[in-house]
């Protein structure tokens, strides 16, 4: 049959480039059974040609084609090809480490405004807690909550306070580590974080909430005469711990404010562009809980001295500070959205 | 791509991504019944794991009941945390994902970042867990609260979890923050081309018209001047599933005849064995077509 005279240019244009897409195909079929690394040296250099070829192709198959098989074809193959050379492939170690390093303190100074927002409602909670509470001692109860307590009320004896300053909560640290301190605590950030979809609305309010807290019972403590003493127990870790919960609600705000006001994009795509670097401050604050919770589970059990105790929050502050202000200012920038 | 087919049993829902070389690729978006298998799926892994990670410790740590429940405790938080974003990290894809063939991708059409992986898996527990929790212990999360109140919160939960089937493309929270994209990964498969090489008879059907005949069928510019685009790839359609035998042979001849009447095929050539002459129409139709197509004329429906 001499198909070759009456053949369409379509057919022809086929013929002669199947080849290379055929290559592409087993190429693609290899990276998604068995990863990038399953391909030679010289084949990961072939990919991205191969794939542009594929590109081409699907245009030109657009323009002068009317093969439907032909066309879904293409589309498939270039979205499979597009999914091996976009698709996230990063090593985690290597991600993991440059998140630390550059990504998460350069996100937390890109969200400055919104960190000093939610660490003002905190104070603001924790200052309205401390003075409703001076003023009035019966409203501790109101502030905190009985399990928050645990036995601390106004009732109790100045020496009962003082003997949970210096003995703490009884069982093993682990277990109060694991269960407690760190796993509930990051949950709640975590949490803190993910209400800010809900317009940012519930995050200013669990803020000045648990700030209140913390407040009533500073000024239980304050009341006995155990003011610095109480403040030496809780910020070596408080530090650490409240700045993630900062941290956390920083990100929640950005994302509720995000969608209030989209800028000159619709809130749709606004929130694609922040929403990424929001989360990144709340994923780098499980990494704080983690160091707070190890701080409250171990070292507030060991040391009992109130110079050393005041030295670990003094100096906690200052890492984290010195952290966030100037880690991973080097290096190329990294521009937020495309 | 319209999904304009004569069979139109499910119509997929199409993204168009931009990629990067400036060409508009269509993804299929991922059906919700898809996206919950697969996170059926992932959510049993996890639980199997803390599970297992849980008797490991009590077989091992014996002795020590508090360290294994610690152990136990830490190793849940990192699965059902970390589970999600490593495994999206590394392939953008789970287990239960890959299993359905759903793949994770950039709504911009760039590539799948770090960020966005983390940034749409932190928003779980306020899709699954919350709402969860309102649902089935409503006194844990919100005490003191009037009949009412925990009526409108669980609303509000509600619209959170079921965000996905509140919009086209099925995006849950997590991709509204993270601009992402539940895909169904493509699966390519070439079929032959009808128009080169007409040969390749399924064994069920033998071969009716000799291979020649095919070749003398002609057609007039006017008899090709009819149909449009869409025509032709519902006749490629048809063709192909007569060539893989599936298609009932009364459809072909009820098509034949339609396209005959209209094309105005000389009475006398009526006798001739349908398959051929469909076959030989596309070709014809698809070349005159194209034609057009290279002239600047797509001509998407039928004239009249």
């Amino acid at each position: 049959m001499s198909a070759s005279d009456g053949r369409l240019k379509s057919a022809q244009f086929r013929r002669e480039r199947e080849d290379t897409w055929r290559q592409l195909e087993t190429l693609v079929d290899r990276v998604e059974a068995e990863g990038l690394k399953s391909l030679s040296a010289v084949e990961l250099n072939r990919l991205p040609a191969l794939y542009q070829g594929a590109v081409s192709s699907l245009s030109v198959a657009r323009a002068i084609s009317l093969d439907k098989s032909l066309l879904d074809y293409l589309t498939a193959l270039a979205g499979r090809a597009y999914l091996c050379v976009y698709g996230s492939k990063r090593p985690v170690a290597a991600a993991f480490a440059d998140f630390f390093r550059r990504r998460f303190p350069a996100a937390v100074r890109r969200q400055g405004g919104f960190v000093a927002v939610a660490l003002a409602f905190l104070l603001l909670g924790i200052l309205t807690g401390f003075h409703l509470t001076r003023a009035d001692p019966e409203r501790y109860y109101s502030f905190v909550g009985e399990e928050m307590a645990q036995g601390r009320t106004p009732a109790s004896s100045t020496e009962e306070l003082r003997d949970i300053l210096y003995h703490g909560d009884s069982g093993s640290a682990l277990t109060l580590f694991a269960s407690f301190l760190f796993t509930h605590n990051a949950r709640i950030g975590l949490l803190c974080f993910a209400v800010g979809f809900a317009a940012g609305v519930p995050v200013p309010y669990l803020l000045f909430i648990n700030g209140l807290t913390l407040g009533a019972m500073a000024a239980l403590y304050h009341a006995r005469g155990l003011g610095f003493e109480f403040w030496a127990w809780i910020l070596p870790h408080g530090v650490t711990e409240l700045l993630a919960i900062v941290l956390c609600a920083a990100g929640g705000l950005a994302l509720g404010f995000c969608l209030i006001f989209p800028g000159r994009h619709t809130r749709l795509r606004n929130l694609a562009l922040r929403g990424r670097e929001a989360a990144l401050l709340a994923a780098g604050s499980v990494a704080l809980f983690f160091c707070a919770a190890l701080l409250e589970g171990f070292f507030r059990q060991m040391v009992q001295s109130l110079p050393v105790r005041g030295a670990v929050a003094g100096l906690s502050l200052a890492a984290w500070t010195g952290y966030f202000l100037f880690a991973g200012r080097e290096g190329r920038p990294w521009r937020p959205g495309r | 791509m319209a999904p304009g087919t004569l069979i139109e049993r499910d119509r997929p829902r199409l993204y168009a991504v931009s990629t990067p070389e400036g060409l508009s690729l269509p993804f299929q978006v991922a059906p919700a019944g898809d996206r919950i298998l697969a996170f059926s799926i992932d959510f049993l892994i996890i639980v199997a794991g803390s599970i297992a990670v849980s008797m490991l410790a009590s077989l091992f740590l014996g002795g020590m009941q508090e360290v294994g429940r610690s152990l136990a405790l830490l190793a849940s938080f990192f699965l059902r945390n970390g589970y999600f974003i490593v495994c999206e990290a590394r392939s953008g894809t789970t287990f239960g994902k890959r299993r359905l063939h759903l793949r994770v991708l950039s709504r911009d059409g760039g590539p799948l970042t770090v960020e966005a992986v983390i940034a749409r898996n932190l928003m779980r527990d306020l899709e699954i867990f919350l709402p969860l929790a309102a649902l089935l212990a409503p006194e844990a999360l919100y005490p003191s609260a009037p009949a009412w109140g925990r009526f409108v919160v669980i609303l509000w939960l509600l619209v959170f979890a079921l965000m996905p089937l509140f919009n086209a493309q099925r995006l849950r929270c997590g991709d509204l923050v993270a601009g992402t994209l539940v895909a169904k990964a493509p699966q390519p498969v070439l079929l032959s081309d009808l128009a080169d090489h007409p040969q390749p008879r399924p064994p069920a059907e033998p071969s009716a018209a000799p291979a020649g005949a095919a070749e003398t069928i002609t057609f007039t510019r006017e008899q090709l001047d009819i149909y449009g685009i869409h025509e032709l790839q519902v006749l490629e359609d048809l063709l192909r599933q007569a060539d893989q035998g599936i298609l009932d042979q009364r459809v072909l001849d009820q098509v034949g005849v339609k396209i005959r009447q209209k094309i105005g095929w000389p009475p006398e050539r009526w006798s001739e064995p349908i398959l051929p002459f469909l076959q030989a129409f596309y070709r014809a139709q698809r070349g005159r077509l194209e034609q057009k197509l290279l002239f600047g004329q797509r001509q998407e429906k039928k004239a009249r």
